[in-house]
């Protein structure tokens, strides 16, 4: 079904290329095919049968990925039944994947889309641990045609608001953690003494304990939520205790162990606009993300409020206005979360084989003057479109007509 | 029951001797008006001074600055131009501009100069970080009608969010109370500066504001406690308070004329709406949708006051004629939207449309945070209305953050240009205050360097930061 509607060839022609995994190539093409991109460079034959888009002049990069937010599952900020990404009374909720609660008729995914936003990550929130988030592009009509990776990270919150769920005290939240991970460990190994009830009770549901095994075998990423410098330093105990594949979140006082964070191989999810101070961060600055990026550690950006996910470049520009490289900070929304999670292979760079998110700019895609002129995720041109043009071209003549 | 306590109030009270003065820049406020009789006047509280500024500028030598591009705000963006500042003052905006032998030379190669930036819509102090319940003072959430608080007697000025702002190039701030209550109290008009009271912040002559705010906010809050809990009892109770304000206003206004017998009881809640229905403090109105707009101003009609500025004003689009018409401004986000239904019509073009409308559009924050980018936002608002085929114009993008909130405050006759005679409020950018790279280099407040990026001596902590968040350069 998905393959009808992108048997289609694009050529991207005569703009200047950002492929990320390679340096700019200028007067370049970006051969669009069935979905997947199919060359990248100077010397690529257009097809005769290709749809020709003139990009003399523009700039072409990957679709920008947003690493956090709740975009699908929550329409309306203030209106409770349009909001999906928390599960009430569970505080370890493992097995709780957000997938299923994803509308794809939201029209928030539209107003992002149309400012070069093509994948995000769908986060559960609350709780101690929230759940499973899930990777999606912007496109589709079904929850599987926008689904890329679910799970593509367990979420776990070891900020301030983590520990009112596991006692009100940061050591009780670390304590709770190694509990339900060793439990989870012997449940797998005693599965037959459980079902038969020769068990001593576990310290969560079993389904949630089943749920943590891809992360104890390091097979699926812990996104853990933390920001002051000791529970990054927690975060990182437990991921060396249990080997965990661990990414940060926030780590809002990252830059003042950035050093330990790079040794121990984490990768951090940014939000760069953050530097308000809370007792969870006192030493939040703007200059995290370079800070970070400057000692080695792999940094992505996340705009965590859903309905202003448009403005992750914004998020970009300023972490570059505050120390961090250009191709630092769009390798922060593009590849570098893709790594992260997983999905490198397939997103994040201009690359032959790799699904053709593709953005083009009328210029830096970080600056304010600068519009999107074509949107392509999976090799599909999504109109220009949205609730918010619709609105802005009946009421910009007045009186409307309705 | 409510209305023998209302008549009660009435019968009672005073007049605001706070009222509107003219504003005198680098002045304190004028004496409170002499009552009939020496004795009357040292019984009276109302007729003493009522938590007046004691704002004085902070000396500086004077500085000039030359070699930028300056942009005015009065229509010119002046390339390779120099301004002068002296006591507080701008003296002197152009190409050339003679170096005095006492000045302080600025080199401005590559660098922009703006007026400070002035966000009328704000709540620092009042919602001061960390965030904890200690210091949330911005909605006295205990009565729908709270005309009587003020928010100076809220602000903090050891906010640490106060020097990030400032750091932003913001110099003017309006410290509203929240939007809990449909009438939420007098804002407080500040002069951006490191200080111990917030009396030594307050903006000379500055008229108050009145927060007022329609729809979900004051429903959510008192809809199971007692009322409003709809936007027809919203109406209602604007309407009843200034009922009662307009007889409290007469009853006043009588026995000042001729001071006989006692004067009437003094009544906190309806001095202030008082002042609004003499026209002497502007209502400053949270308000989302269109038609309660048009609501708002059927009631400002009805009691004969006018509305400054709807804030938020996320669907002013749709209305942008009639708001025009109105001469109300609308305070507006760039592109804020969907976090509530009243929220769900925000649109980038906002701004845009109301400046094409012949209104008067300002972007403000709301926000610790944006107040922080202001011009970034403008930038937003100004690029997504030329992408959409409205000339907007450079100019009129930096008045969205600088006069056109002045004017909001009454203060466009003292601030919000680069205009000799003006207060020596500017902001020196790194680059074009348009790009996203560009940073406020230096802040000049009222002729005070303020804010020096390249220079530790001048860039405020407040208390609350010492020994607790690294300086800045700091590396732990």
């Amino acid at each position: 079904m998905i393959a009808v509607l992108l048997a289609q060839t694009i050529a991207i022609t005569g703009g200047t290329v950002y492929p990320v995994s390679g340096p700019k190539i200028s007067n370049a093409t970006v051969l669009i095919r069935d979905g997947k991109i199919a060359a990248v460079g100077t010397g690529v034959a257009v097809p005769s049968d290709a749809t020709r888009i003139d990009a003399a002049g523009k700039w072409v990069t990957p679709g920008l990925i947003d690493g956090g937010g709740q975009l699908g599952l929550v329409e309306i900020g203030a209106v409770a039944a349009t909001r999906e990404a928390s599960l009430q009374g569970d505080t370890i909720a493992a097995a709780f994947n957000v997938t299923e609660g994803i509308n794809p008729a939201s029209a928030v995914i539209a107003v992002t889309r149309i400012e070069g936003i093509t994948t995000v990550l769908a986060t559960p929130t609350g709780n101690l641990v929230s759940g499973q988030a899930a990777l999606i592009d912007l496109d589709g009509a079904t929850i599987e045609q926008m689904v890329v990776k679910s799970p593509a990270g367990m979420v776990l919150d070891d900020s301030e608001s983590g520990k009112d769920y596991a006692g009100g005290s940061r050591a009780g939240l670390a304590d709770r953690l190694r509990r339900v991970f060793r439990d989870a460990l012997e449940y797998e190994r005693r599965k037959a003494d459980f079902s038969r009830a020769q068990m001593q009770p576990l310290s969560a549901p079993a389904r949630d304990l089943e749920a943590l095994l891809p992360v104890l075998h390091a097979q699926e990423p812990l996104i853990a939520y933390a920001n002051r410098r000791s529970d990054i330093a927690t975060a990182l105990r437990l991921a060396r205790e249990f080997k965990l594949k661990l990414v940060l979140a926030g780590a809002q006082e990252g830059w003042e162990v950035a050093r330990d964070i790079a040794a121990a191989g984490v990768p951090v999810l940014v939000e760069p606009l953050d530097n308000i101070p809370s007792y969870d961060a006192l030493g939040i600055r703007y200059e995290n993300a370079a800070l970070l990026a400057r000692a080695g550690v792999k940094v992505a950006l996340m705009e965590t409020d859903t309905h202003n996910a448009r403005n992750l470049r914004q998020q970009a520009g300023n972490a570059v206005s505050y120390g961090m490289s250009w191709d630092q900070a769009l390798r922060a929304v593009t590849l570098a979360p893709a790594e992260m999670l997983g999905v490198a292979d397939r997103y994040g760079s201009l690359e032959s084989g790799k699904v053709a998110n593709v953005v083009v700019w009328s210029g830096d895609p970080f600056e304010f003057t600068t519009g999107v002129e074509h949107v392509f995720i999976r090799g599909k041109e999504m109109p220009l479109t949205s609730r918010q043009t619709e609105l802005f071209e009946r009421y910009k003549k007045l009186p409307p007509t309705y | 029951m409510r209305t023998l306590l209302y008549l009660t109030l009435v019968l009672s009270a005073g007049c605001a001797a706070a009222g509107a003065r003219q504003a005198t820049p680098g002045n304190p406020p004028a004496p409170a008006p002499a009552a009939a009789s020496q004795a009357a006047a040292e019984s009276m509280s109302v007729d003493r001074a009522q938590y007046p500024s004691t704002y004085r500028r902070h000396a500086n030598p004077p500085v000039l600055i030359r070699n930028a591009t300056i942009m005015t705000a009065t229509g010119q963006e002046i390339r390779n131009g120099s301004i002068l500042l002296r006591d507080g003052r701008i003296v002197a905006v152009g190409e050339k501009v003679e170096a005095p032998a006492d000045v302080a030379v600025v080199d401005g190669t590559g660098k922009y100069v703006t007026p400070g930036l002035i966000d009328d819509h704000s709540h620092l102090g009042v919602y001061a970080a960390p965030g904890t319940e200690a210091e949330s003072d911005g909605n006295e959430a205990t009565n729908p009608v709270t005309a009587e608080v003020w928010a100076e007697h809220s602000f903090w000025p050891q906010d640490p969010q106060i020097p990030l702002a400032i750091a932003g190039g913001i110099t003017t701030i309006q410290a509203l109370p929240g939007s809990a209550n449909l009438i939420g109290g007098r804002s407080a008009i500040l002069k951006l500066v490191p200080a111990r009271t917030v009396q030594e912040m307050k903006f000379p002559g500055a008229r108050y504001g009145l927060k007022m705010a329609c729809g979900e906010n004051p429903k959510r809050v008192y809809g199971r406690r007692g009322g409003p809990a709809t936007r027809m009892g919203n109406m209602a109770g604007y309407r009843s308070a200034f009922t009662q304000a307009e007889t409290y206003r007469r009853r006043w206004d009588t026995w000042r004329k001729d001071h006989k017998g006692d004067p009437p009881e003094r009544n906190l809640r309806l001095e202030t709406l008082a002042e609004v229905l003499r026209g002497n403090m502007y209502v400053q109105n949270h308000c989302y949708r269109a038609d309660e707009m048009a609501q708002m101003i059927d009631l400002a009609h009805e009691f004969g006051f006018k509305i400054r500025s709807f804030h938020h004003a996320v669907e002013s689009y749709k209305i942008a004629d009639l708001l025009a018409k109105e001469g109300t401004s609308v305070s507006v986000w760039a592109d804020w939207w969907g976090f509530k239904e009243e929220a769900m019509d925000g649109i980038q073009q906002n701004a845009a449309l109301n400046q094409q409308a012949g209104g008067r559009p300002l972007i403000h924050s709301d926000s610790p945070s944006g107040i922080q980018r202001l011009n970034q936002e403008a930038a937003k608002a100004m690029y997504a209305g030329q992408r959409a085929g409205i000339p907007i114009t450079r100019d009129q993008a930096l008045r969205w953050v600088t006069v056109n909130p002045a004017w909001t405050l009454g203060l466009d006759s003292i601030v919000g240009t680069l205009e000799p005679g003006k207060m020596a409020d500017v902001v020196v950018w790194s680059g074009d205050p348009f790009s996203i790279y560009s940073k406020a280099v230096q802040v000049y407040n009222d002729g005070w360097l303020v804010y020096d990026r390249a220079d530790a001596a001048h860039q405020p902590r407040t208390d609350f930061e010492l020994g607790r968040a690294p300086a800045p350069g700091n590396d732990r």
